[in-house]
């Protein structure tokens, strides 16, 4: 029987290992993918706790969640093209102008 | 039965998609098994009754949000590798006790009990219609102001990523300066 812990404990992992690649990863392309990857395991978590209560809620702010990251990805890939053209580099060490 | 073999299944799949994006080199890898992952997290919507969640999933990630990266890859050179410098233990095992911590902090008061169903699921009404009657009655405003951002967004991508498309900035700054 799976229950709602098992839900939650798969969305915990799966954030998790977005997380690790937000920390470690060092393109800045790989950087988006993992953000996605932790908005999907919120998604998961909201729908699993929709579904365990009988509540529309959380499949409503599911859908926020996914429209958000959509519009998210068109910003920010636009930013990051600006940025290829003008350093040649997707590095996130590029970024780094301060020297601090 | 087949509910627990579907979600084992699908989550040890998941799992291990996200983790070939996290640590391959190749960006293309990346982004495939990324689609994959998604794809297979749709399937864990259809489990969890939220039909119209999960066809939107794979409208909106597989069919818009990867398509979007695949045709961004364009501009980026992905054969460049990009040497790692942070690697080892101590990030991984700091980053899963803050994303645990994280979650049980957020979804602990959700998890205790204390919820009543504030728009509750019909019976007998399928997923999709009922998720209708919920958005363009109670949510009708945030939709609204979430149809505007969307249209902000395309705008701001189609004017950041279109900019002087036949030319390059780098020497167009060098000019100015």
């Amino acid at each position: 029987m799976i229950t709602l812990e098992h839900y939650i404990v798969l969305s915990t992992i799966l954030f998790a290992i977005g997380m690790y690649g937000v920390v470690v990863r060092k393109n800045l392309l790989m950087l988006f993918f993992s953000t996605e990857i932790m908005l999907n395991a919120v998604n998961i978590a909201l729908a699993a706790i929709s579904n365990h209560y009988g509540d529309l809620t959380g499949q409503m702010f599911a859908f926020f969640i996914i429209a958000i990251a959509a519009s998210e990805v068109a910003i920010g890939l636009g930013l990051l093209i600006i940025w290829y053209k003008r350093h040649g580099s997707i590095d996130l060490e590029t970024l780094q102008s301060m020297k601090g | 039965m087949f509910e627990t073999i579907a979600f084992y299944t699908f989550s040890f799949l998941t799992i291990l998609a996200f983790a070939i994006t996290v640590t391959t080199k190749n960006v293309l890898y990346a982004m495939s098994s990324l689609a994959g992952g998604m794809i297979i997290i749709s399937g864990m919507f259809f489990l969890l009754n939220a039909d119209f969640l999960g066809v939107v999933q794979i409208i909106v990630y597989t069919g818009a949000v990867i398509a979007l990266y695949a045709f961004a890859m364009i501009f980026f050179d992905s054969t460049k590798d990009i040497v790692e410098t942070k690697t080892g233990k101590t990030f991984f095992i700091l980053t899963v006790l803050s994303s645990v911590m994280l979650v049980l902090i957020l979804t602990i008061p959700m998890a205790s009990g204390q919820v009543e169903a504030l728009y509750p699921i019909h019976e007998g009404v399928g997923n999709a219609q009922d998720v209708g009657m919920v958005l363009f009655t109670k949510y009708l405003v945030p939709f609204e102001v979430a149809a505007v951002m969307l249209l902000v967004a395309m705008i701001g991508g189609i004017i950041m990523a279109g900019k002087k498309m036949d030319k390059n900035l780098t020497e167009i700054k060098e000019n100015e300066e």
